[in-house]
């Protein structure tokens, strides 16, 4: 989550951002798409060879005419159907937006394709790229007309916290003035990492996955210092999920937590 | 940690799916009905809360991430206030949208205009005291040579290169035109410094090329051959030179105390239709390149051509002078 990211603040006074798309995963982006235009031209040029057959003069302005459609068209087109996606933004998960977080117009999505012209200049996007490098949302010259941002796509799965924390008996709780402890010495911050430490597990390869929690452990238990009877065959993230579970899963039913529906 | 993040997200979830869901089936085109509206507003101001509450009490990253986003969506769904058109017609906008942006901005255009002119008595001068200046003025090398003889090439018969490619080179015409004009266009964003200097050299060669004629004594031959597609290229062109001054307007923003980005939203319509403006003609422009102009005097005699010619200027300026004037106003 690091990174520049645009922040809009509603009449309500919440705050919501989204994290912007550098520079490089838009290049990426764009070299898909200019593989799908390439790709495009040449079924057309194959299917507008057959129909040369009967009128050459045609199949070849036809051809000049869709080539430049596609070149022109095909940004605008798909920005357009798929609310600020191309192929190749779809492939790289991220998306045109407006630049106060409001609906894409037609217009915005026009204007922006039609500045490509400038920032292509004078090879391979050079000044688009010099642009969205030094601007503060990470703008390429269409993006600052046309008043649009790039962002990336965020989690769109509701989070299931759940099925990880709900398990089986958890040791630690035989302590619980230590646990107790531990509730209030944790900061938001750490019990975050822990939290996405657990979640994300499977998708860390063994080795580093056993470091990362064998530190996190040694950093719980400095921080409260349970019996070593506790500890006795419990791995370091058996440990951890523990401690998770812990800081997550709160018994006592404080106001605040309240929510009536 | 304050929050019982676990608790919080049972509690919540169905109110967070079911915004998701009613925003899913509106960007999907559904209507939304009072009930609906109120409801969305109702998910809408609750989500936020939720968010603001998670953001305050808990670091759970990846629920702030999928809030914020979710909060963001409705958010453009509710305070989105320009009005959105129920269907897009293609006849209104060009029989009414497109001339009255036009006259909206004729400031822009004049502005083109004078450029142009400009940069054409620049060529002519140039080429009258300096007549060897021609290869720097005009670049290509079929405007290079004596206009006498070009004529008398042209006069020959109907061009033998272009038999049976007449679709091909309308073709080459339109898109090596849109691209010039959208790059003028473009050029706007360069505070406009980039569209003078493109709308200015586009006159010097066409100053220079006009005058080249005119003294060699090919008045007629001249009008005759630019006049069927010029009276309709040229002013799609500097519709692109007038689209660009009004981007590079809303950039300076001269005497407009608003941020620049509401300027540039404001402005963006207008760009759009005269670009979208400049493409029809040029397609017109292109046809009529390939197909008339191309044709002298054994096959067509320049009266017809320039007459030709005058008829479609006198309907471009009534078209863009009058059209759309009398519906009410949008």
């Amino acid at each position: 989550m690091t990174g520049r990211r645009l922040t809009v603040r509603t009449p309500e006074g919440v705050e919501f951002s989204w994290p912007l798309a550098g520079p490089v995963a838009r290049m990426l982006a764009v070299i898909i798409d200019l593989f799908c235009i390439g790709t495009a031209v040449y079924i057309l040029n194959t299917v507008l060879s057959l129909f040369a057959v009967l009128t050459r003069d045609w199949a070849t302005g036809i051809a000049i005419l869709l080539y430049f459609g596609l070149q022109i068209g095909y940004g605008i087109g798909f920005e357009w159907l798929w609310r600020g996606q191309t192929i190749g933004k779809r492939v790289l998960r991220i998306r045109v937006i407006d630049g106060e977080g409001l609906r894409l117009t037609p217009g915005q999505v026009i204007l922006r394709n039609l500045l490509r012209a400038v920032d292509t200049l004078p090879v391979f996007y050079a000044v688009g790229g010099l642009t969205c490098a030094i601007t503060r949302h990470a703008q390429r010259l269409g993006d600052l007309a046309a008043n649009t941002v790039v962002i990336r796509h965020q989690a769109a799965v509701a989070p299931e916290l759940t099925e990880t924390l709900r398990q089986r008996y958890n040791t630690l709780r035989q302590w619980p003035h230590l646990c107790a402890r531990l509730r209030q010495r944790t900061t938001p911050d750490e019990a975050g990492i822990a939290l996405q430490a657990i979640l994300r597990r499977e998708e860390i390869d063994p080795e580093p996955r056993l470091h990362l929690f064998d530190n996190l452990a040694r950093h719980f238990q400095q921080k409260v210092e349970f019996p070593p009877e506790a500890l006795d065959g419990l791995s370091s993230e058996q440990y951890v999920r523990d401690v998770v579970q812990l800081l997550f899963e709160t018994t006592s039913r404080r106001p605040e937590a309240r929510v009536s529906a | 940690m304050i929050i019982d993040v676990e608790r919080f997200f049972a509690q919540n979830r169905p109110h967070w799916q079911e915004l998701e869901k009613l925003l899913d089936g509106m960007q999907a085109g559904a209507k939304l009905g009072y009930d609906d509206a109120r409801r969305l507003h109702y998910l809408y101001e609750r989500t936020s809360a939720d968010l603001a509450r998670l953001s305050t009490f808990a670091a759970e990253s990846e629920a702030g991430a999928y809030l914020s986003g979710l909060v963001g969506r409705a958010y453009a769904e509710i305070y989105e206030t320009r009005r959105r058109k129920a269907r897009f017609s293609p006849r209104r906008w060009f029989f009414r949208d497109f001339p009255r942006t036009f006259r909206q901005h004729i400031g822009a255009f004049a502005l083109a205009v004078a450029l142009t002119v400009g940069g054409a008595a620049f060529g002519a001068f140039a080429l009258a005291i300096d007549p060897d200046a021609k290869s720097v003025l005009m670049p290509f090398p079929g405007l290079e040579g004596d206009p006498g003889e070009r004529v008398r090439q042209e006069e020959s018969g109907p061009n033998k290169n272009l038999q049976g490619h007449h679709s091909t080179f309308s073709a080459e015409l339109m898109t090596h035109n849109m691209r010039v004009s959208f790059f003028t266009l473009a050029l706007g964003i360069t505070w406009g410094v980039g569209s003078v200097l493109m709308l200015f050299y586009n006159g010097v060669i066409l100053g220079a090329v006009a005058f080249d004629y005119m003294r060699a004594g090919y008045t007629v031959f001249l009008l005759g051959w630019l006049m069927p597609h010029g009276v309709i290229e040229i002013p799609a062109i500097l519709v692109a030179g007038q689209a660009s001054f009004v981007l590079a307007g809303a950039l300076l923003g001269r005497g407009d105390r608003r941020p620049r980005r509401e300027r540039l939203r404001e402005a963006t319509p207008a760009i759009v239709t005269l670009a979208g403006g400049t493409a029809v003609m040029l397609v017109w422009a292109g046809i009529v390149e390939s197909f008339i102009s191309q044709y002298h005097r054994p096959v067509l005699p320049y009266e017809v051509k320039i007459a030709f010619g005058a008829a479609e200027l006198l309907l471009l300026i009534a078209f863009l002078g009058f059209s759309g004037r009398k519906d009410a106003a949008p």
